[in-house]
């Protein structure tokens, strides 16, 4: 069974690159998870990435229902022309046969990225590409090794060597490109659970009606059970007396 | 009322029941937290029936749609978030519930004669939640729920003979797919929830024919008062179904705020893995099994040939059954066995060490823990004979201390 897993384990790096072992270098990304955060990073999510990737569970109309986007915001920033359709899930401009005649494997669907890997997994990963005139993309990323994908942020956020020397810089400001990295993975975070606000806008009328409840229940229990405790306390002082008298 | 009720209650015996189990059913009055874990149990299961219910109503078991049909369910469906949520998370919290359940049954001696019967039904519904567990894990096919499918089926394999064939049965065809999901959830939905509902209504009625034990481990039925009822014991309702309402409430107050806040508890109670399309090309860098089952799979692991694995995990499953005729002591309560209380106490670390260690990825550096972990566990059985008979006892009191 062990050689099985092992198989497995050389399977999974080399096809998907689960980024398993290289745990310890991993950056959190640092933003604020709100609306605002993640319709800004679902705005640069349309511009760089749903060239390529889908985002198939998640419904454009969703983000009507959860961030509050309006139905034409949603038209003009996120929605990409060619036919892609507001009640349907988030689709890619690129055809999958073409990604995979031109990159040699079709873009993942990243519905569940950050479920899959965690945020600070997608958020080293984006920023730890590097120039590699070996591969053929000319990329390479630090901890997916050989990875089909070009980084295509790098005109924002500028070309590195595999040393970390800067080659060619961004249009960004260091600051300002990890910021905006930061918000496309706040916004595939929502993308992997879509319930996040909804959940946190009920949380604190569900949990204080549940302990005032609670506290209610409590109440009722102490009523009840003062009996119980009278009729330990006779008890006790009964006892007491008797070994008062026995005493005397 | 009483016209209807007396029309009924010449055809049912609604009051008659009301009267056995629960007005008159007396149990002891020093109950303590331990005790709220039976009622919330019941609660639980129940609403795993509900919550399951609604799932099943959105869900396909086939290998193509069933990962979509879930994240449907997740994404689509209004409130499916919260039953999915209420569902998964349930499952831990369960087994929280139920380790609880059980180490209390270890901490004051409830296994011990005349409950024999009641602690093997009791443990027989573990076995059988297990099961329910690991069907449930399949079906929502993920990577993990695909790869812990093939692992798991494929310990059947080690059965002499029929292994292979019965391996085929169990999947359904060679690997597993439609035809698994189809007769998982068949299973997992009917057959095996029904006899853990049978189950735990023998549990309650064996619990009810011996009386509740108590954490003094003392026999309240022992000393009665002059109106025939036990002078420690109180009225079943309604005192503890309104004590009982009062844990519901602050057990409902955690459940929810896991939902709300915290639904996949880092990836401890919904894995990260079940997030992965199954997909039998792809293997898994980590199969492990949930956190409530990895003690199994520790020990399993400690071995290094399958079959003596297999043999040791059953051996570790199996063992509790033998408890109650284990324990020679006359003493019932680790309140008064000082040495009893030290055992139960490396008993309780050594098995959640189990269950951590079962999580990791098998590496040489955890063999030393599984298999202290394993002789620990196993070596509890064995022991217990011999040092229940000589160890020393304090003097256990007439009445319960409240």
């Amino acid at each position: 069974m062990r050689k099985t897993w092992t198989g497995g384990l050389v399977a999974a790096l080399a096809t998907l690159g689960l980024g398993c072992g290289q745990a310890a270098t991993l950056a959190t990304p640092s933003y604020t998870f709100n609306k605002p955060t993640v319709i800004a990073g679902a705005k640069l999510f349309a511009d760089h990435c749903s060239a390529c990737h889908a985002v198939s569970s998640l419904r454009y109309n969703r983000l009507a229902a959860d961030l509050g986007m309006t139905k034409a915001e949603i038209k003009k920033d996120i929605m990409l022309p060619g036919g892609a359709n507001y009640l349907q899930g988030m689709q890619p401009t690129m055809s999958q046969a073409d990604a995979k005649k031109w990159f040699g494997l079709p873009p993942p669907n990243l519905s569940h990225i950050v479920r899959a890997e965690g945020a600070r997994w997608v958020y080293t990963y984006l920023t730890s590409f590097y120039w590699d005139p070996k591969r053929p993309s000319g990329w390479n990323n630090h901890i997916f090794p050989n990875v089909a994908m070009p980084d295509i942020l790098a005109p924002w956020g500028g070309t590195y060597t595999k040393n970390g020397k800067l080659l060619q810089a961004g249009r960004e400001s260091p600051a300002l490109y990890h910021k905006q990295v930061a918000e496309i993975v706040a916004f595939l975070r929502y993308a992997s659970d879509p319930s996040v606000f909804e959940r946190r806008a009920i949380g604190r009328y569900v949990l204080g009606t549940l302990i005032l409840l609670t506290i209610l229940a409590y109440l009722l229990k102490k009523d009840y059970w003062r009996d119980i405790h009278n009729k330990d306390e006779a008890e006790k002082a009964k006892a007491a007396k008797k070994a008062g008298s026995a005493k005397a | 009322m009483s016209k209807f009720g007396d029309w009924l209650n010449e055809r049912f015996p609604a009051r008659e029941m009301m009267r056995e189990h629960m007005t008159e059913y007396y149990a002891p009055k020093n109950f303590n937290i331990l005790y709220y874990t039976g009622s919330l149990l019941l609660l639980m299961i129940v609403l795993q029936l509900v919550s399951g219910f609604l799932l099943m109503a959105h869900y396909v078991p086939t290998s193509k749609d069933a990962f979509n049909s879930v994240q449907g369910i997740m994404y689509d469906t209004k409130w499916g978030w919260l039953i999915r949520y209420m569902h998964v998370d349930g499952v831990s919290l369960i087994f929280i519930l139920l380790y609880l359940h059980m180490g209390r049954g270890l901490l004051y001696g409830s296994y011990r004669k005349p409950r024999e019967l009641l602690w093997i039904i009791g443990y027989v519904i573990y076995i059988m939640m297990m099961g329910e567990a690991f069907f449930g894990y399949i079906l929502p096919f993920g990577n993990l729920s695909y790869w812990a499918g093939q692992v798991i089926t494929s310990i059947i394999h080690a059965v002499p003979l029929i292994g292979p064939g019965l391996t085929t049965l169990a999947r359904g065809g060679p690997g597993v797919g439609t035809a698994t999901l189809e007769r998982f959830l068949a299973l997992h939905a009917v057959l095996w929830f029904m006899i853990i509902a049978a189950l735990i209504v023998l549990h309650i009625l064996a619990l009810h024919q011996v009386g509740s034990n108590n954490p003094d481990g003392i026999e309240i039925k022992k000393l009665k008062g002059p109106d025939g009822h036990p002078l420690d014991g109180i009225p079943f309702h309604p005192y503890y179904t309104v004590k009982d309402l009062f844990g519901v409430g602050v057990w409902l107050t955690i459940f929810a705020a896991i939902i709300l806040y915290a639904p996949t508890m880092h990836g401890v109670f919904l894995e990260r893995t079940t997030f992965f399309r199954a997909n039998p090309m792809v293997g898994l860098p980590d199969v492990t099994p949930p956190w409530y089952l990895a003690p199994y799979y520790a020990m399993l692991r400690a071995v290094p040939n399958k079959y003596y694995g297999i043999a040791l995990m059953f051996l570790a499953i199996v063992l509790p059954f033998f408890l109650p005729w284990l324990d020679r002591n006359p003493v019932r309560s680790s309140r008064y066995r000082p040495v009893y209380r030290i055992m139960i106490l490396v008993m309780g670390i050594t098995f959640f060490t189990l269950a951590w260690v079962g999580e990791q990825p098998p590496l040489p550096k955890y063999f030393l823990i599984e298999r202290l972990g394993a002789a620990i566990y196993i070596g509890f059985y064995f022991l217990l004979p011999i040092i229940s008979s000589i160890e020393p006892t304090k003097k256990v009191p007439e009445r319960v201390r409240s």
